[in-house]
């Protein structure tokens, strides 16, 4: 570093942390959504920089379907409850669960009741008038046009057409009496980039990203774990166990694993760089509705 | 995935280590899906291999039914993001794209050519380092590149690339793309573009976009691949004037309270003086923390967080500065506002204006022009409709601490909401020039942007003029106040010329004042309008072939330089004649400094109104201590050295 120049890492940093510090003095009640993964992850880290030496001065909402990979609620746990002791807010949708549905069976609906309806809910029930999410604009198609401070209807809504220009390091966030502005502080963060943040600045992540010998079945051309005795077994499917590891972490009946030897950071770098699928393609939901599901699920509420 | 693959797969580790120290770069594309913006984007996306197996397959599959290639892969297609887009052929939004090489990693905004353009540049455009500008190569410089061209330049890009496109499509023909850059550059010679770059292209079959292209070998200059990857953004940074806009108050406990913000322009270090604005306590920097550790220095774009060593007053909207180094503070400034909202900017509404962490109640005065996006020209108007430009005179309801937007971005931009939708509707620029001084709103609809420029377009050259006259014609303006003898100096002048053979005359405030100016009074307003008349005379008779030679008070710094505007810099000369106020007040025959003393006469420069020195002089004459002769030499030895006359 010379003359004043920051690299790519530090000036994205930068530009995160003052989203974060933005939303934490202009919101009335502002939550961060923290869903285990890599990029709440960096996103956590950010917060803890944002904020130091004091703590996160919002809480943590984990929306649990109860069907995530029971090592992620314990790195939850272990990690951002105990460790870092962040007030994190666990909710889940009992009303939801008492439909009994069966994610393996039925992803749309798992989604839209267990996720998307109970983080409504959530939201409503501790009125939080900004939510941090951890998406990134380069993961999908329909996130290259969302805003950083992306508005919200009091039903949750994204109305693509209607966004609020957004013009230099200058957010607004101005909303009635329950809208509410999602915020993604990772917005031009990269895959790439959040995997070698993770790697420079040593964040702690779940094992499951790190390749291990599992037990899987091949289901609809992705391999799907036994992450517990919940799912049942279609007939012909055999369980195998196989050297593997996760791209994303999510409901695990509905989250792919990919057969992998990469067991270091800088071997799943490697292997994410060298690999020719794109990252949300081992979770089942995107290709719910054709080219345009994620973009349909956001009008909707989901993150 | 990446042309790096080979050092991927063979050392991830000095793969990380380069990718490590890589610079960010972030550029607009400006241009219509007719000029093949979307190929030439989703062209450096697939050569620089930034997209997956899976998305090209998904690609493929929507080329057929989408597409405009006839069924072959579209490259546009891998920019087109919403659903109901694709199926009307055109992007509406901005769009954000990413890649990266071995050298930089870069974010593109991808906005469209079409509908509510302006505002999407603009959105796009107030976070780009570099803009690339598309020209279809069949068509030329249309009135579109115009219009992007002068939003690239007033949301203060520096860098712009014209990438002549479809160069297949007429041949490759060098000629061509050399009248296209000719055309181009007459046009911008009137905007504020310092670095310009053109680079012929074929986006649609990746010629010279990152591969170099066979079929134009004439084309010497770098793909622009490698000029993205090369072009030198490091001093575009105001590093100079260091400003803290403070975002919050960090205390978690009594023993610490750190203030928190990004560093919007300059340099800071541990054990720096400091002053907080608005209170202008003076302190010192204790610590710059940050969870790495403390840093010695800290530079813009950081976010830090600053202890300093007193225990000063200072919350989120203050702002931390240098005690020699100061931000204006003022509470009304000009600016250019683009206008985003459906309902049209009303002067005199009240609206939220968001400027650094401080948001603010305030109105826009007045509304001075509109410009026309697609020639530039400036015409009054009632109010700003969507996607309209104008220059406005803002009040706020207090005063915040800003520099000119083209010195700072970070302190000169500020947004405009709507208090009842609370939404973004319109964004502003704040100008370097004050509108407090010259509130004359005719100032601002001159011909000077027009495309004749501001000399006249008569048969007879300026050339025969010079060599009639023997002389180069300019104006002479004679500033100070009542009694320094600018009059009486001016007419020696006068004669001295006129006998040495020169074609000269004379604008005098006085006479001016009986005549063309007769209606006007002596309100600021006024005497800016006084000049601003004087100006057009003295302008009309320098294109005559005339020197002239005017006797004004002038009192206003910003109006002489308006003043120079209107005549043009090269052709203007200021002299400032001074003399102890006992002098001046013997000299005034008339009374004005009594009558002024007794409030007859109102905005009295010297009495009560304020002088302001000229900035740069060409020459100062004290006339309390010259004697005219000696004045009149040293005039003439001026217009010498300036070679008006030999």
């Amino acid at each position: 570093m010379n003359s004043y120049n920051l690299t790519h890492l530090k000036q994205l940093e930068a530009e995160s942390i003052h989203i974060i510090r933005e939303v934490a003095a202009e919101f009335k009640k502002p939550v961060m959504l923290y869903s285990v993964g890599k990029d709440s992850a960096v996103m956590t880290h950010l917060a803890l920089k944002a904020f130091y030496p004091a703590k996160p001065p919002f809480p943590f909402l984990h929306v649990d379907t109860t069907w995530k990979f029971k090592e992620m609620i314990q790195f939850r746990d272990n990690y951002v409850k105990n460790e870092l002791g962040i007030e994190l807010i666990v909710h889940i949708n009992h009303e939801g669960l008492k439909l009994g549905i069966d994610p393996g069976e039925n992803s749309e609906k798992h989604t839209e009741v267990m996720k998307t309806d109970s983080l409504k809910k959530a939201l409503n029930l501790h009125g939080f008038d900004a939510a941090f999410g951890g998406a990134r604009r380069d993961e999908e198609k329909s996130r290259a046009k969302e805003r950083v401070f992306s508005f919200r209807d009091k039903f949750h809504r994204w109305d693509p057409k209607n966004q609020r220009p957004e013009l230099w390091n200058l957010y607004n966030s101005r909303v009635n009496p329950n809208e509410s502005i999602r915020v993604f502080p990772l917005s031009n963060w990269t895959e790439l980039d959040v995997w070698q943040y993770i790697y420079l600045d040593k964040i702690p992540i779940p094992d499951l990203y790190f390749a291990k010998l599992l037990p899987v079945v091949q289901r609809n051309g992705t391999l799907i774990h036994l992450n517990d005795d919940r799912l049942k077994l279609r007939p012909g499917e055999v369980v195998e166990n196989k050297m593997v590891r996760f791209r994303t972490l999510g409901c695990y009946p509905l989250t792919g694993a990919v057969e992998s030897t990469a067991t270091t950071l800088p071997e799943i770098i490697q292997e994410m760089l060298l690999t020719k699928t794109s990252e949300r393609q081992g979770r089942v939901i995107d290709q719910d509705g054709g080219g345009a599901g994620m973009e349909l699920k956001k009008t909707q509420g989901y993150f | 995935m990446s042309h790096q693959s080979d050092l991927i797969a063979e050392n991830i580790l000095a793969y990380l280590d380069q990718h490590e120290r890589k610079e960010l770069l972030r550029f607009i594309t400006c241009g219509s899906v007719d000029d093949g913006k979307s190929t030439l984007i989703g062209r450096l996306l697939f050569d620089s291999k930034m997209i997956y197996e899976d998305q090209l397959a998904q690609l493929e599959a929507e080329s057929k039914v989408h597409g405009t290639t006839g069924g072959g892969f579209d490259p546009a297609l891998v920019t087109d993001g919403l659903k109901a887009e694709r199926e009307q052929g055109i992007t509406i939004d901005v769009a954000y794209r990413y890649f990266s090489t071995s050298k930089r990693k870069f974010i593109i905004a991808d906005t469209p050519g079409h509908e509510q353009y302006t505002r999407n540049m603009a959105t796009g455009a107030s976070t780009a380092d570099l803009a690339i500008i598309l020209i279809d190569a069949r068509y030329g410089v249309l009135t579109q590149t115009k219009r992007h061209s002068f939003i690239v330049s007033l949301l203060g890009i520096r860098h712009v690339v014209v990438t002549v496109n479809k160069m297949d499509l007429v041949g490759y023909s060098q000629e061509r793309f050399d009248e296209i850059c000719s055309d181009y550059r007459d046009f911008v010679s009137r905007l504020d573009l310092p670095d310009l770059h053109f680079i012929p292209i074929a986006a649609l079959h990746g010629e010279n976009v990152v591969d170099p292209s066979v079929n134009m070998p004439w084309y010497g200059g770098s793909t622009l691949m490698n000029f993205l990857e090369s072009v030198y953004i490091g001093s575009d940074r105001n590093l100079e004037d260091f400003r803290l806009p403070v975002q919050m108050v960090n205390r978690p406990n009594l023993d610490f309270r750190g203030f928190c913000g990004t560093v919007a322009s300059g340099i800071i270090r541990q054990g720096d003086q400091i002053m907080v604005l608005p209170s202008k306590r003076i302190s010192k920097v204790e610590r710059i923390v940050t969870q790495d550790g403390d840093l010695k220095e800290a530079f813009c774009p950081q976010s830090i967080t600053i202890v300093l060593e007193d225990e000063v007053d200072c919350s989120r909207g203050d702002m931390i500065v240098r005690p020699g180094n100061v931000p204006k503070i003022s509470n009304s400034f000009d600016a250019t506002i683009v206008w985003m909202g459906s309902d049209a900017m009303v002067p005199g509404k009240t609206y939220l204006f968001k400027h650094t962490t401080q948001t603010v109640t305030g109105q826009v005065d007045s509304l001075k022009y509109r410009v026309d996006v697609n020639t530039l020209h400036r015409t009054p108007a009632p109010d700003l409709q969507l996607n309209e430009i104008g220059r406005c005179a803002v009040t706020l309801s207090q005063p915040i601490y800003f520099d000119p937007y083209r010195r700072n971005r970070g302190t000169g931009a500020f947004i405009i909401i709507d208090r009842m939708s609370n939404t973004t509707v319109g964004a502003g620029m704040i100008s370097d020039r004050d509108s407090a001084k010259h509130t004359s709103a005719a100032w601002e609809i001159t011909d000077e942007q027009s495309e004749t420029g501001h000399r006249s377009v008569s048969d007879v050259t300026e050339a025969e003029r010079t060599a009639r006259f023997g002389q180069k014609a300019a104006t002479v303006l004679f500033t100070g106040l009542t009694g320094t003898g600018k009059s009486t100096i001016a007419r020696a002048v006068e004669r001295a010329l006129f006998d040495d053979g020169r074609a000269v005359a004379v604008l005098d405030g006085e006479l001016m004042r009986r005549g063309v100016n007769v209606d006007l009074g002596y309100t600021v307003e006024d005497r800016s309008e006084n000049l601003r008349r004087s100006a057009h005379v003295a302008k009309l008779i320098n294109d005559n072939g005339l020197i002239c030679l005017g006797a004004f008070v002038a009192p206003s710094q910003s109006v002489r330089e308006r003043v120079a505007d209107v005549i043009g810099k090269d052709r203007f000369i200021t002299v400032h004649c001074t003399a102890r106020e006992s002098v001046c007040r013997q000299r005034d025959t008339k009374g004005h400094y009594a009558a002024a003393e007794a409030g007859k006469l109102p905005n009295f420069p010297g009495v009560s109104a304020v002088y302001e020195p000229p900035e740069e002089p060409d020459l100062v004459l004290d006339t309390g201590d010259l004697s005219v002769d000696e004045c009149v030499s040293a005039v003439l030895e001026l217009l010498k050295a300036n070679e008006i006359i030999r």
